[in-house]
């Protein structure tokens, strides 16, 4: 937005706009647009009444349960985790400090089904970490608290990413008058850092929590997929694919699509927010 | 807690445990899996994981996995050019709405990308009868997975390149032009040289992406045991069958994919900053 003055004026002068246009307008109406069309149509040959009805089908709600309370759980967890992570990553320096780095990018990296196998694995009652858990009572596999594991793993980047360079950016000067005038750190952080880079934060766990609920890959592994209890949403739709039930289908990913655009919607006007913050 | 705060041993023992606290949580949720993986693929010793990648159906699926890659990642770099050209260099009417266009594949659930797709080509999609009357099969075979994953990896490369594009302004292509340079000149000398780095670091996240989809294909591919099982629909196959040996072999081979793709990305980054 602040290069407005310069491609104003380059706009006569420079080539391949119409080719450039043309070819990106093509590839997102044939390959993103039309596709999200047919779901809406047919998801509107349904009618309210029939649509209604799919959705609030006690196992639909009852994964539109699961799949909120464990994005949820997953979205606290990583509001928490993934501010440490960037703030650790921006303010100290120790050994190993870039391969702590670098390792926020494996979620990312690592395909969902690789994530889910290995920590189905590794909670499991006789797994690596789950056999210290089971003892104590607590069970990750074939329960919510995997989902809502899985849904951590793939989700946390988001926030440290998103954090990470408001934080690199923050004026230093505030900071220093507040040490100047006899702040503790506790209140520096909770009153001058943290307004700073709390929009940031905030965009950082809606993408985190929008990215948990579409999460489909890692979480079939280690759920369970017990329908009424540890079933989650875009599974239930995939079930129903299967069983050729095409406008039960459409009906549930119609709702989570809604889900996605609102919470995209929010997520860039967070992140509108967070810019004003940003080298300001 | 004024007076505590200018007490040294107190600030210094905070960052430690914030260091700690964030690395011990890191290799539990992160490092953790990633080290079991190779630790389940090779437990059985080399030669049963030699014999695991060995086996026909493996080997197909990452021949299929890398013709899709293949085909998909020129392709998305093409129009990740194309977008960041369009939306860097030029003003018009519903610009900003187009750069969340770009984004949208991010926070629609690959599964609804498949869902959609089986809804259009599917059968009983909206042009399935027309598909059908013209023996045109996208579903349950290369192109469907070819198409879900251009739909999920649409932004990677776009969203590289075009903040690079946007600062580095273009008074380097309008010099280049004014000294008689012909358009494709000028994409060949200055704009691509200059955005290089962004280019192949976007390409590589791309990659990496296209190699690991598995919800989207999953709709589309109909799971066909040598035909249309990718990589990541095989971990979940052999797992199915209880081979879980055969399973974290297949999926040593993804996660070998995805540190190189790491690897790659912390060098450019290197050269991007310098």
């Amino acid at each position: 937005m602040s290069q407005a003055a310069a491609p104003v004026r380059a706009k006569r002068v420079l080539p391949g706009f119409t080719l450039s246009l043309g070819t990106t307008l093509l590839y997102l109406t044939v390959i993103i647009l039309i596709p999200v069309l047919a779901l809406i149509l047919k998801g509107a040959e349904i009618g309210p009444a029939r649509f209604w009805a799919i959705v609030t089908a006690p196992r639909a709600v009852a994964a539109f349960q699961v799949t909120i309370t464990a994005a949820v759980i997953a979205t606290l967890f990583n509001a928490v985790y993934g501010l440490l992570m960037a703030w650790v990553l921006v303010r100290y320096e120790f050994p190993g400090k870039r391969i702590l780095d670098a390792l926020m990018d494996i979620p990312f990296a690592l395909p969902t089904a690789v994530a889910g196998l290995s920590l189905t694995a590794l909670f499991s009652a006789n797994g690596w970490i789950g056999q210290f858990l089971e003892p104590q009572g607590i069970s990750i596999v074939y329960t919510i608290w995997g989902v809502a594991l899985a849904m951590a793993f793939t989700s946390v980047p988001f926030v440290v990413r998103t954090v990470q360079p408001v934080l690199e950016d923050l004026d230093p000067a505030y900071e220093q008058a507040a040490r100047t005038l006899g702040a503790s750190e506790g209140a520096i952080f909770a009153r001058v850092v943290f307004p700073q880079i709390l929009p940031a934060w905030l965009a950082g766990c809606t993408i985190a929590f929008a990215r948990s609920l579409g999460e489909f890959g890692a979480i079939v592994f280690i759920a369970g997929n017990l329908p009424m209890k540890t079933e989650i949403a875009a599974l239930l739709a995939f079930i129903r694919l299967e069983e050729f039930d095409y406008q039960g289908a459409s009906a549930i990913a119609l709702v989570l699509l809604l889900f996605a655009l609102v919470l995209l919607v929010v997520s860039n006007r967070l992140q509108a927010w967070a810019m004003r913050f940003k080298g300001a | 807690m004024q007076t505590l705060a200018m007490d040294p041993t107190r600030t210094r023992m905070m960052p430690r445990l914030l260091i700690g606290v964030a690395v011990v949580v890191t290799l539990l949720i992160v490092v953790a899996p990633l080290i079991y993986i190779f630790a389940r693929a090779f437990a059985e010793g080399w030669q049963v994981y030699a014999a695991n990648l060995m086996d026909p159906s493996t080997v197909h699926a990452i021949w299929l996995t890398s013709i899709v890659a293949l085909i998909v990642v020129p392709i998305n770099i093409a129009f990740g050019i194309a977008a960041a050209w369009a939306v860097a260099r030029f003003r018009f009417p519903g610009r900003s709405l187009l750069v969340t266009a770009i984004e949208i594949p991010f926070s629609i659930s690959p599964i609804i990308a498949g869902i959609c797709y089986l809804l259009l080509y599917g059968r009983q999609g909206i042009l399935g009868p027309w598909m059908q009357a013209n023996d045109l099969q996208v579903m349950f075979a290369l192109p469907g997975i070819v198409l879900v994953t251009m739909f999920v990896t649409a932004p990677f490369v776009a969203r590289e390149v075009l903040p690079l594009m946007q600062a580095q302004g273009s008074e380097q292509e309008q010099a280049a032009l004014t000294l008689g340079a012909s358009g494709w000149q000028m994409f060949a000398r200055v704009t691509l040289p200059n955005i290089r780095w962004a280019l192949l670091y976007g390409a590589v996240l791309c990659t990496a992406r296209a190699v690991g989809e598995f919800g989207g294909v999953s709709v589309v591919s109909g799971n066909i045991r040598g035909q249309t099982n990718t990589l990541p629909l095989h971990v979940e196959l052999l797992f199915n069958d209880l081979n879980a040996t055969g399973a974290f072999a297949a999926a040593s081979v993804l996660t070998l994919l995805a540190l190189v793709a790491l690897v790659v990305k912390a060098v450019l980054e290197g050269r991007r900053g310098a």
